[in-house]
């Protein structure tokens, strides 16, 4: 048996500033060129569990540690941040500010640089380290003039160039559309096999992580290690979902129909699932004993871009001809690819951008003469980052802000914001300052503070981004209810499952044009749309033609709609 | 995306030298400039500028809205100047030639001619090395060469982290500042300064903390990186000193000396024709 | 110098980001046609308190420096010098308010705008006029109305905008600990 790599005994840790422990009787061992995926909702500990593995932990966070760590045999405490990096290197959750140099060979250089190497070296070595994570051809380019998963590229061979044995990833998923994160995926794998290094993934998107074989799960809750099994043992248990950690599509399809997966069936990727003709069959009786769809009425349209055409003062051609019509009271999804265009139509129906040719009407009057305060108050328009938006330290002047500005007389701007503090489930902590609560419950402070304007419809920008499942479930129950109080509310969003699950319909943008515009189901099982907009298929897909089922898309509407019925009972 | 150094990519003497020897170069020409009131050396320095101008093969008219803009406000300041002080060339010089006059404050002498002059070619003579410095030195070049005369790498570093992370500031602001424009606040229009000045806190509160989240999460990159381990580093852009290189901070602490060695001759930091 | 942490290096880079761009991009008009009032010195003045007089200084040097030499008016040192005064005094503020640990009250909104004023009134009324006069022999009386002017509204929008922020900031600082839910 070989030596562990990374060996926590009995470890516990608890920050300064904290009353209790972060980390609690933490026992885990890592091998030498395993692949390892830690998963948790938030505040389960993984984030500090990585910040004792790559040194940060004390040197960036002081705290009082109890039991053992040891990095290749290496007492932690006894190292200094910089040994630590010798041996861990870390690619941050954060891709701009990971990015630190100028261009990407400086990016890259980093490291280098500040272990004094001589230029000739450097030069080569980055040369020979960019080529390697395929971003040879950029060494010159900014970081604005990369996507984001060129940059993340780049973090992984500023990272690499220190010859680390360890690869910490944080997150990597989060900041990437579908297509690119599962690339990702794939050359964090391809990294792995050609050094051998010992890779650790913090992750809670399970299923996207599980597109390549890792060989351990490390599940985490409240600091505890739950369960450190391999996939396959633990796919088929519940113990996931019991711990606010969303699993695989087609296992939950799989268990709707009565299913009994084993770790046998190999269920940790769809590609590697095996499934008896038994279970075949159950899963199509499941199919074939659904209710055909009711008819969809005919709403009033809300919105209609007729025609868009719109040009960055830079020259760039963001929206071609854009022709969308949003009805009253519709929940949609805005997908597509960074700079696709989607920001960039949401910002010419707010008002922030003129659209050069085409028109916008809502309620069939032309908002051509509408200034941006005059379309907030009736589209309302929520940014990704709560931080960005929240201007005041009370979570209830926050909400009245808007309000107040236009001169709302007390008596009404304290009724409607309780209100509204009601429907986004801040009322018990309105209160509370702004900075005592999760991000999560900040985006809902955001979404509560645009609903108190009234508007008729509502954007919100990636309304789930950086949530775990719990979270996530949270802010759709609040814009669910939104939906069925008549609001029409539009997401921006890379997630396939929130445009699966919640969004009635989808608009597909591709190099600033709308490819498609159809319900979830029907664009998620279209391999064509898939590839032209970076989105991925559900493996739900996949499961229906394991299954034998010829039409898909009816077999993934049929999952949504069951879900929905499983949510409300 | 903001163009923050206008950087024109060229062939040519002056883009071949390092930055490190340009900046120390520049520095040198802004306080020669500086020192002196000698009217000729200010006139040979604006011809020495133009000519270098004209090696670095930068046209004029890539330039243009830089230049525009200096000449707006050099235009001003002269205006102010005379405004305040239309005697102030006599009181420096000592003696007083009237040109013409318009009433009794204001008159035209030639002594404040000359000291308008005087500030017109501190200008010329100091703006197109300033404009050439920044056209022909890329960013990334110009920590290594601030840490190369001589500042220590740290505050090298801390410049080169303004100049990645400015374009971003830019971004956030605009994105905090439309998205605060919906819910209500104008920093101009009707409202008054008060009141503009309360709601531009309502942009700036977020980016300031967007800013304190981004120098923790920047900061932990460079520690996890060894930013700060060695007392010295190494650089990526720096360039080899050439002989030209050698030339150009020569040249710089020539005109240093010519400057202060026309101290010295004119008895004082005037060259002073009326006596 | 040379013990500077990581995070104060970061911290003086990004504040002169800051500096930089709300210099260049953001004026807020003021009655006076052709006189705006900017709001980079009440940002500077937080940042320096939050991480000290020598970063506060190099914030304000290094910002206006970039921002001089990309605006094309050329270097303007004498103005450079007072923007590092201006972040230096207040980083001493720092010492005396811990607004990282949620402490701004009264007592410190007092004591900030005493040394704002003060600072600004040395930065645009002594500083940046001196050095002026030594470098372009100007008269007298258009600098120190100009300086006036400069601190009247640089007082002015540290006063407002600079107190706001602080007490701002401190509020999210502040303790978590007895936070109960209310139905």
């Amino acid at each position: 048996m070989k030596e562990p790599i990374i060996k926590f005994e009995d470890f516990g840790f608890q920050y300064d500033a904290q009353a209790e422990p972060t980390l609690k009787n933490i026992n885990l061992e890592i091998f030498p060129g395993e692949k390892i995926l830690i998963a948790g909702p938030s505040g389960c500990g993984k984030s500090t569990l990585t910040h004792c593995m790559n040194g940060l932990i004390p040197f960036a966070y002081p705290g009082e540690s109890t039991g053992k760590l040891t990095i290749q045999n290496k007492e932690a405490k006894k190292l200094s941040i910089f040994e630590i990096s010798k041996m861990v290197g870390t690619v941050l959750q954060d891709l701009d500010g990971q990015f630190i140099g100028l261009t990407v060979a400086e990016d890259i250089a980093f490291a280098l640089e500040n272990a004094c190497m001589g230029q000739d070296d450097m030069k080569k070595e980055v040369r020979k380290v960019a080529e390697k994570v395929g971003i040879g051809g950029h060494l010159e380019h900014a970081p604005d003039a990369l996507s984001g998963g060129q940059k993340q590229r780049v973090s992984m061979a500023g990272v690499m160039v220190n010859e680390v044995d360890i690869l910490l990833f944080d997150e990597p998923l989060a900041n990437l559309d579908p297509a690119t994160g599962k690339k990702a995926i794939e050359i964090i794998d391809q990294i792995q096999a050609e050094s051998g290094a010992t890779v650790i993934i913090i992750e809670h998107r399970l299923e996207d992580v599980l597109w390549r074989d890792v060989d351990r799960i490390v599940l985490m809750k409240d600091g505890r290690i739950v369960t450190d099994a391999p996939p396959d043992e633990l796919l088929s248990t519940d113990v996931l979902p019991e711990n606010g950690i969303r699993e695989p599509l087609y296992l939950t399809a799989l268990k709707y129909a009565g299913v009994t997966v084993k770790p046998e069936s190999k269920p940790q990727s769809i590609h590697s699932l095996t499934l008896s003709e038994a279970d075949e069959y159950l899963v199509r009786e499941w199919f074939h004993a659904r209710k055909t769809a009711e008819a969809k009425e005919e709403r009033k349209v809300l919105l209609k871009a007729d025609k868009i055409d719109f040009t960055y003062e830079n020259g760039f051609h963001a929206l071609k001809n854009i022709n969308i019509e949003i009805q009253e009271g519709e929940l949609l999804a805005i997908v597509g690819t960074n700079g696709a265009g989607k920001s960039t139509f949401s910002k010419v129906v707010c008002g922030f951008e003129k659209q050069q040719v085409g028109s916008l009407a809502f309620h069939d009057e032309d908002m051509k003469n509408y200034s941006i305060k005059e379309r907030a108050d009736r589209i309302g328009y929520v940014m990704q980052n709560p931080n960005q938006m929240i201007s005041k330290p009370q979570i209830f002047d926050e909400v009245a802000f808007g309000l107040r500005q236009r001169k709302v007389p007390e008596n009404i701007v304290k009724a409607k914001v309780e209100e509204v503090l009601k429907i986004c489930g801040l009322y018990p902590f309105r209160k509370w300052p702004v900075s005592a609560l999760s991000f999560g419950q900040k985006k809902r402070v955001t979404i509560a503070s645009i609903l108190v304007l009234d508007p008729q419809m509502i954007i919100l920008d990636e309304p789930t981004a950086g949530q775990d499942y719990r979270h996530y479930t949270e802010i759709m129950e609040v814009l669910q209810d939104l939906h069925e109080r008549g609001i029409t509310v539009v997401m921006i969003t890379h997630d396939m499952h929130l445009m699966l699950e919640y969004a009635q319909r989808a608009v597909v943008f591709s190099g600033g044009k709308v490819i498609a515009d159809d319900t979830s189901a029907n664009i998620l099982t279209n391999p064509q749309i898939i590839e032209q907009a970076n989105l991925k298929e559900t493996s739900l897909y996949d499961l229906a033609l394991l299954c034998g089922i010829e039409d898909a898309n009816l077999f993934v509407q049929h999952f949504i709609d069951y879900e929905k019925e499983e949510k409300r009972g | 995306m903001i163009q923050l150094f206008n950087y024109i990519d060229r062939v040519s003497p002056i883009h071949r030298l390092t930055g490190a020897s340009k900046l120390a170069c520049m520095l040198c020409w802004v306080l020669a400039a500086m020192v002196t009131f000698d009217t000729r050396y200010l006139i040979a320095l604006t011809v020495f500028a133009l000519a270098l101008f004209r090696v670095s093969r930068i046209k004029v008219s890539e330039v243009k809205v830089i230049l525009i803009f200096s000449l707006v406000f050099l235009f001003m300041n002269n205006l102010l100047i005379y405004l305040f002080s239309p005697e102030h060339g006599v009181s420096l010089y000592g003696s007083r030639t009237v040109l013409l006059t318009f009433t009794n404050r204001y008159s035209i002498t030639a002594q404040q001619l000359l000291y308008h002059a005087n500030v017109v070619l501190k200008y010329t003579a100091t703006i197109p090395v300033v404009i050439l410095f920044v056209s022909t030195t890329q960013p990334s070049e110009f920590a290594a060469s601030l840490n190369k005369i001589g500042v220590s790498y740290k505050i090298s570093y801390s410049v080169s982290l303004a100049l990645r992370y400015i374009p971003d500031v830019v971004d956030e602001y605009h994105s905090i500042s439309l998205a605060q424009q919906a819910r209500g606040v104008e920093l101009s229009g009707k409202e008054n300064l008060i009141k503009r000045l309360k709601g531009a806190t309502a942009i700036l509160m977020p980016l300031i903390l967007s800013s304190m989240d981004r120098i923790e999460v920047v900061s932990n990159a460079m520690e996890l990186r060894c930013f700060g381990k060695n007392p010295k580093r190494t650089w990526y852009r720096e360039r080899k000193f050439t002989p030209l290189d050698y030339g150009t901070i020569v040249l710089g602490f020539a005109l240093i000396a010519i400057s202060l060695g026309l101290q010295a001759v004119n008895g004082g930091r005037y060259w002073n024709p009326f006596l | 110098m040379k013990n500077f942490s990581v995070k104060t290096i970061v911290a003086i880079g990004i504040g002169a980001a800051l500096f930089f761009v709300l210099s260049t991009y953001v004026a807020i008009p003021t009655p006076i046609p052709n006189l705006k009032v900017s709001v980079h010195y009440p940002v500077i003045a937080v940042m320096a308190m939050l991480f000290g007089p020598v970063a506060g200084c190099l914030m304000g040097l290094i910002g206006h420096f970039l921002s001089d030499l990309a605006s094309g008016w050329g270097v303007w040192w004498s103005w450079v010098a007072g923007s590092a005064f201006f972040g230096l005094a207040m980083g001493f503020v720092g010492f005396k308010i811990d607004l990282a640990k949620g402490d701004f009250g009264v007592k410190g909104a007092v004591i900030f705008n005493v040394v704002q004023v003060i600072a600004h009134l040395i930065a645009w009324g002594l500083i940046a006029p001196a050095l002026d006069i030594l470098i372009y022999s100007e008269p007298v009386e258009k600098i120190f109305l100009q300086g006036a002017v400069g601190s009247v509204g640089n007082i002015v929008s540290t006063a407002i905008v600079g107190t706001i922020l602080c007490f701002a900031y401190a509020a999210t600082r502040a303790k978590k600990g007895s936070l109960k839910m209310e139905k």
